[in-house]
C-alpha cells in the first residue's frame, strides 16, 4: 500500500496551558478529499491549522507530537516550506486587496521574492485560474482588483493563489461558510476536480457537505479524534455513539 | 403605560441636529475669522509692499524692508529636514508597536513614552537644545569643517524631528494594527516571512494612513516655534546651507512681535503669520489628494 501524503502521530496542540487537540493520530491517503467535522470548540481548525504550522503564529499557541509530509516531520522543516507545501484557504475569502486578480493569483511567487519571466507568470496565471474554475469569468479583466469579485470568485481566487505555488495538500478552513448556496455547489464541484492534482483536507461543521464533497471523513469532538474512516462507513454506520448522535443531530 | 408624545419627540430631534450644525459651522466661521483678521491687519503691508513681500531676499526692518523669502526658505528647510530625521524612527516604531508587539508591558511603556513626548512643553525642548544637542552639533561642525555656530537649522530641524515622532508613530501603529488578520494570515499561508508580510501587505493596506500621519507630523513641523526659535539662530539672511542659522516663519514672528515698534513692521509680521497658515494649508490640500490617489 502507497504511503501516506500526512501522518499525524500522538499530536497534540495547546494554546497556552489549554489543550485543544489531544493526541490524535490519523493518517491522510494521496489524492483523497478528507473533511474534518465536529461541533465548534472541538478543535478542528486548530488541527489544520497545524498541519501548516499557522496555529504558532498565535502567541501562546504550542504543539508537540509529529505530522509527516511524506514522511518527513513538518515541524523540523522551516515553517516556510511547510506553508508552500500546503497551501491553505480561509474562511473568508482574503484576496489582497491591493493586488490586481493576476497579482493576487502570483502573490505567493510575489511574496517569497521569486523572479519569474512574464511568460512564466502568464502561464502559472492561466492554469491556476483554470484549475480553481475562474478563469473563463476572469480572463477579460484580470488586472481589475480581486476585491471587485463576487464571495465565491473571490474564495475560488484564493483557491487558485493557493494552488499556483503547487502545493501538495490543500488545506480548507470551511471555506464556503461564508458564501451563498450557488457559490458554496460551485467550489464543491470544484473540489471534485482538485481531487485529481491535490490532496485536500476540508474543516467543515456542515455534515452534508462532509457527506457530500470527501472520501474519508474524521470525526472530533473535545479535542480528540473520535471516529476516522471512509465516510459511507462513517455516515451510515458509526462506531462510536458519539459520532452517531452527532450525525443524527442530536447534539451540534 | 403612556405613549410619548411624537411631536415632541421629533421636536426634541430637530433640537438635536441644530445643536450639531452650529456647533459645526461654528468651528467654520472660527477658521474664516482667523483668516480674515490675519488678512485685514496685514493689508497695510500688502498694499506697501505687493509681490516683493513674497520675493524680497532681506528682512531689515531698521530700514523698513520686509521679504519673507529667507524664512519661507527656513521653514520649509526645517520642517523637511526634520520630517526626513523623523520618518525612520516614527515608521518603525510603528510597525514594532502595530505587528510586533502590539501587547504587554514594553508596548504600554513605550506608548505612553511617545504621548510623553508629545506632551513636553516645546520651550523644554528649547532648553535640551540648547544645553546638550548645540554642543554635539558644534563638535560635529568643526570636525567636518563648517563654521562651528552650534546652532541653526541642522539644530532646528533635528529638535523638531524628535517633537514630530509621536504623531507619525501613533497614526501610524494604530493604521497597522488595524490590518485585518485574515490577510496577514493569507500571506503567512503563502510562505510569507514577517518581513515579507509587512512589505507586501501590511504597508500597502496601511500606505494612505502612515501617510496622513506623516502630513501630521509635517504639520506640526511647520508651525512649531519656541524650540525652533531657541535654536535656529535667528538670523534673517537665506541660509546658504543645513548649518547655517536662519529663522522660520514662526520664529521670527515670537522673536519680532514684541519689538515691532512701527505699524508696517507690525503689518509684515502679521502677512508673515498669513503666509505660514496659507502654506500649511497649501501643503495639508496636496497630502490629500496624495492620500486620496493611494485610495483609487
Amino acid at each position: 500500500m502507497e504511503s501516506p501524503i500526512l501522518n499525524s502521530q500522538n499530536f497534540n496542540a495547546y494554546f497556552g496551558n489549554n489543550h485543544v487537540v489531544k493526541n490524535v493520530s490519523m493518517e491522510i491517503p494521496r489524492n483523497n478529499v478528507v473533511a474534518v467535522m465536529g461541533p465548534s470548540g472541538c478543535g478542528k481548525t486548530t488541527f489544520l491549522r497545524c498541519i501548516n504550522r499557522m496555529h504558532e503564529l498565535i502567541a501562546g499557541a504550542t504543539t508537540s507530537g509529529i505530522i509527516e509530509l511524506n514522511e518527513e516531520n513538518v515541524y523540523d522543516m522551516h515553517a516556510i516550506y511547510v506553508r508552500q507545501k500546503i497551501g491553505m484557504v480561509f474562511q473568508r475569502p482574503n484576496p489582497f486587496p491591493n493586488l490586481s486578480i493576476y497579482d493576487n493569483t502570483i502573490a505567493g511567487y510575489k511574496l517569497n521574492g521569486i523572479k519569474l519571466s512574464k511568460s512564466e507568470k502568464d502561464g502559472i496565471v492561466e492554469s491556476s485560474l483554470k484549475k480553481a474554475a475562474l478563469w473563463k469569468e476572469v480572463k477579460d479583466s484580470l488586472h481589475k482588483k480581486g476585491t471587485f469579485l463576487s464571495g465565491g470568485q473571490q474564495q475560488r481566487l484564493c483557491i487558485a493563489r493557493a494552488i499556483a505555488m503547487q502545493p501538495e495538500i490543500l488545506l480548507l478552513d470551511e471555506p464556503t461558510s461564508a458564501l451563498d448556496p450557488i457559490s458554496t455547489a460551485s467550489i464543491e464541484e470544484l473540489l471534485h476536480e482538485l481531487k485529481k492534482n491535490f490532496t485536500l483536507v476540508i474543516v467543515t461543521h456542515n455534515m452534508q457537505q462532509a457527506a457530500r464533497v470527501s472520501d474519508k471523513t474524521a470525526f472530533f469532538y473535545m479535542g480528540e479524534l473520535v471516529e476516522y474512516d471512509d465516510t459511507k462507513q462513517m455516515f451510515t454506520n458509526p462506531t462510536d455513539t458519539r459520532t452517531q448522535n452527532y450525525i443524527t443531530g442530536r447534539f451540534s | 403605560m403612556r405613549q410619548k408624545d411624537p411631536g415632541l419627540q421629533v421636536k426634541y430631534e430637530m433640537l438635536f441636529s441644530r445643536t450639531l450644525v452650529i456647533t459645526a459651522l461654528l468651528i467654520l466661521i472660527l477658521v474664516i475669522g482667523l483668516f480674515l483678521t490675519l488678512l485685514l491687519e496685514s493689508l497695510p503691508s500688502i498694499q506697501h509692499l505687493g509681490f516683493g513681500f513674497l520675493f524680497g531676499k532681506t528682512w531689515d526692518p531698521v530700514s523698513n524692508v520686509y521679504g519673507a523669502y529667507p524664512f519661507l526658505v527656513g521653514t520649509l528647510l526645517t520642517s523637511f529636514l526634520a520630517l526626513i530625521i523623523s520618518i525612520p524612527f516614527s515608521m518603525a516604531i510603528a510597525i514594532f508597536l502595530g505587528e510586533y508587539q502590539p501587547t504587554g508591558a514594553l508596548s504600554a511603556f513605550l506608548k505612553n513614552i511617545i504621548e510623553l513626548i508629545a506632551a513636553v512643553p516645546s520651550v523644554i525642548y528649547g532648553f535640551w537644545g540648547l544645553i546638550v544637542l548645540v554642543p554635539l552639533v558644534r563638535s560635529l561642525e568643526s570636525k567636518i569643517g563648517v563654521v562651528p555656530y552650534g546652532i541653526g537649522i541642522f539644530t532646528a530641524s533635528i529638535i523638531l524631528a524628535i517633537m514630530i515622532i509621536p504623531y507619525a508613530a501613533s497614526l501610524g501603529r494604530e493604521m497597522i494594527s488595524m490590518v485585518p488578520a485574515q490577510l496577514k494570515e493569507g500571506a503567512y499561508s503563502l510562505g510569507a516571512t514577517r518581513y515579507e508580510v509587512i512589505k507586501a501587505v501590511i504597508i500597502p493596506y496601511t500606505k494612505s494612513g502612515l501617510f496622513a500621519g506623516i502630513l501630521l507630523s509635517l504639520g506640526r513641523a511647520l508651525g512649531e516655534t519656541m524650540a525652533v526659535t531657541m535654536v535656529i539662530g535667528n538670523s534673517s539672511i537665506i541660509p546658504t546651507n543645513i548649518f547655517a542659522p536662519g529663522n522660520t516663519m514662526a520664529s521670527v514672528i515670537a522673536n519680532e512681535f514684541t519689538e515691532a515698534d512701527r505699524s508696517l513692521y507690525l503689518s509684515a509680521l502679521i502677512e508673515l503669520g498669513m503666509l505660514l497658515f496659507l502654506v500649511t494649508v497649501v501643503i495639508n490640500v496636496i497630502g490629500k489628494r496624495i492620500i486620496k490617489g493611494f485610495n483609487t
